[in-house]
């Protein structure tokens, strides 16, 4: 008896051993981690993870490993913040930030994910793990990897954000630019997954990475006092992230951990990259895939392996998908870190500009508790806010020198 | 002759080869010349309506198919046509 029944496919069904495999041999349909249910129900209560560690892993009985955890033993468990300025701002009395730009090691969310995918690549006898990447995975992937001594490549984009890049080659892993976008490294990582016995994190390894995203539903029940939210509003890439929230909290309930309550999705995609948000705008239950064109390159997947699933969640849940221009994504970011001193990536200024959009369209009452996820940390974006913070008041060391700074800037504060 | 190049979940049906090379005027034709050779291919890449299964993506020298015209797109010698599962997030 064990936790893990095996591998489903999420289209057709179909089951498969719990061995590094993602894709359907007949539909090519997503597989799924099956979980024994009965088995798990067994051992879980509310007191047993509250004594469990200070990090996602109190959540093991949840996850896709055999056996206890190897890596990313300080992820998760990141703070659930009640923003009471953003949400005075917005007529929201309960508005909630879960803050994974300060998760560990990395300041992104991708290190939930990553700790899940390597110990479980560990636990299947890999010495060598891989992933393609838009920044956040790879940094996640490298510094995990060095931590837990395993070799590693990355693949990325060649004109990522700096910060990114050095975020990655700090570690010494193998970084490999790729010349071309998202879609087109991944494309060539599966092409390699299928020549090299590598654990490509999000290939692979991909049923049992993508379980970790679920932490972040089952860390805001709990920090909410064991209830879900209304309403959540969270970023679109792939799609995955969204689909394994909606599932967090629908495992919670079903174990009896919170009562069972309704949540209204609402995904956030910029409009430079919005294949999810404009199959529900125009009511489809086909994705077309695009170019993207964004600054929220961590979002900019044109063809997300998730987006059919995604859609399937907000629609079910009477949630939206909204989307926002580069511009309001560079004031989301800005008016977080005003209001709240919270520093997001181009990905968390689309979740705080849509959520704003969505207020301003009245998706919320005041009452309601709404939770924004906050997926990466803004020190690895800069360049996109970079023309956008304005400048310091450079003076002379005298003090008429401040003198005369100090009152202009209270006259051009009173203009 | 066009490259094919074949995604691990199929090998089986292509006689464990990763690449194999064929002809075809089209994706569409692409792919009945290769049920031909290795018959229960079809079935894999394409629905009973004989349209592209919705997670099997095809590109013609690393252009997605759908930026193109679906499996009416045109192939001409040395094309190279990629056979790949959906793209996941990173």
């Amino acid at each position: 008896m064990s936790k893990i029944k095996g591998l489903k496919c999420k289209e057709c069904s179909k089951r498969y051993p719990a061995e590094p495999l993602h894709v359907c041999e007949f539909c090519f349909g997503p597989l799924e981690v099956e979980y024994d249910y009965d088995f798990i129900r067994q051992g879980i209560t509310r007191e047993q993870i509250l004594q469990g560690p200070k990090s996602l892993w109190r959540y093991q009985a949840l996850l896709p490993i055999e056996k206890e955890p190897t890596v990313g033993l300080h992820a998760g468990l990141t703070p659930l913040i009640h923003a009471k300025n953003l949400g005075q701002e917005l007529g929201l009395n309960s508005l909630y930030l879960k803050n994974d730009a300060v998760n560990c090691p990395t300041l992104s969310f991708k290190d939930r994910v990553v700790a899940v995918a390597l110990t479980r690549a560990k636990e299947l006898g890999f010495d060598t793990v891989a992933c393609a990447s838009t920044g956040n995975l790879a940094n996640s992937v490298s510094a995990h990897s060095a931590e837990a001594r395993l070799s590693c490549y990355v693949f990325i984009p060649y004109d990522l954000e700096s910060a990114k890049v050095l975020g990655n080659l700090i570690y010494r892993p193998n970084v490999v630019a790729v010349e071309g976008n998202y879609d087109d490294v991944n494309r060539l990582c599966s092409e390699i997954a299928g020549e090299y016995h590598w654990a490509f994190v999000n290939i692979n390894i991909r049923p049992y990475y993508s379980e970790g995203s679920k932490t972040l539903a089952f860390e805001t029940a709990e920090q909410l006092g064991w209830r879900a939210p209304h309403q959540v509003i969270v970023p679109i890439a792939s799609g995955s992230l969204l689909t394994k929230i909606a599932k967090g909290f629908r495992e919670l309930a079903s174990l009896g951990l919170i009562p069972p309550a309704p949540v209204r999705i609402h995904g956030a995609q910029a409009a430079g990259c919005s294949p999810v948000a404009s199959a529900f705008l125009e009511g489809r239950d086909f994705i077309k895939p695009v170019k993207p064109k964004t600054i929220a390159k961590s979002l900019a997947i044109g063809n997300p392996a998730d987006g059919l699933y995604a859609l399937k969640e907000v629609r079910e849940s009477h949630g939206t998908v909204t989307t926002v221009t580069d511009e309001e994504i560079v004031e989301g970011i800005l008016f977080l870190a005003r209001t709240e001193g919270i520093f997001a990536e181009t990905a968390g200024g689309v979740t705080v500009a849509v959520l704003k959009k969505l207020a301003h369209q009245k998706a919320f009452r005041s009452d309601e508790t709404v939770v924004a996820y906050i997926t990466g940390n803004g020190l690895k974006t800069q360049e996109a806010v970079s023309q956008a913070v304005g400048s310091p008041m450079l003076i002379e060391p005298t003090l008429s020198s401040f003198e005369k700074a100090f009152k202009k800037t209270k006259e051009d504060r009173r203009n | 002759m066009i490259t094919v190049r074949i995604p691990t979940p199929l090998r089986k049906i292509t006689e464990g080869q990763s690449e194999v090379k064929a002809s075809g005027q089209s994706v569409q034709d692409l792919i009945e010349r290769l049920e031909e050779r290795f018959p229960g291919l079809k079935d894999r890449l394409c629905d009973e309506q004989g349209e592209i299964r919705r997670f099997v993506n095809i590109y013609v020298n690393e252009e997605d198919i759908r930026f193109m015209q679906g499996k009416a797109s045109l192939l001409k010698e040395g094309d190279v046509v990629s056979i790949l599962p959906a793209i996941a997030g990173g």
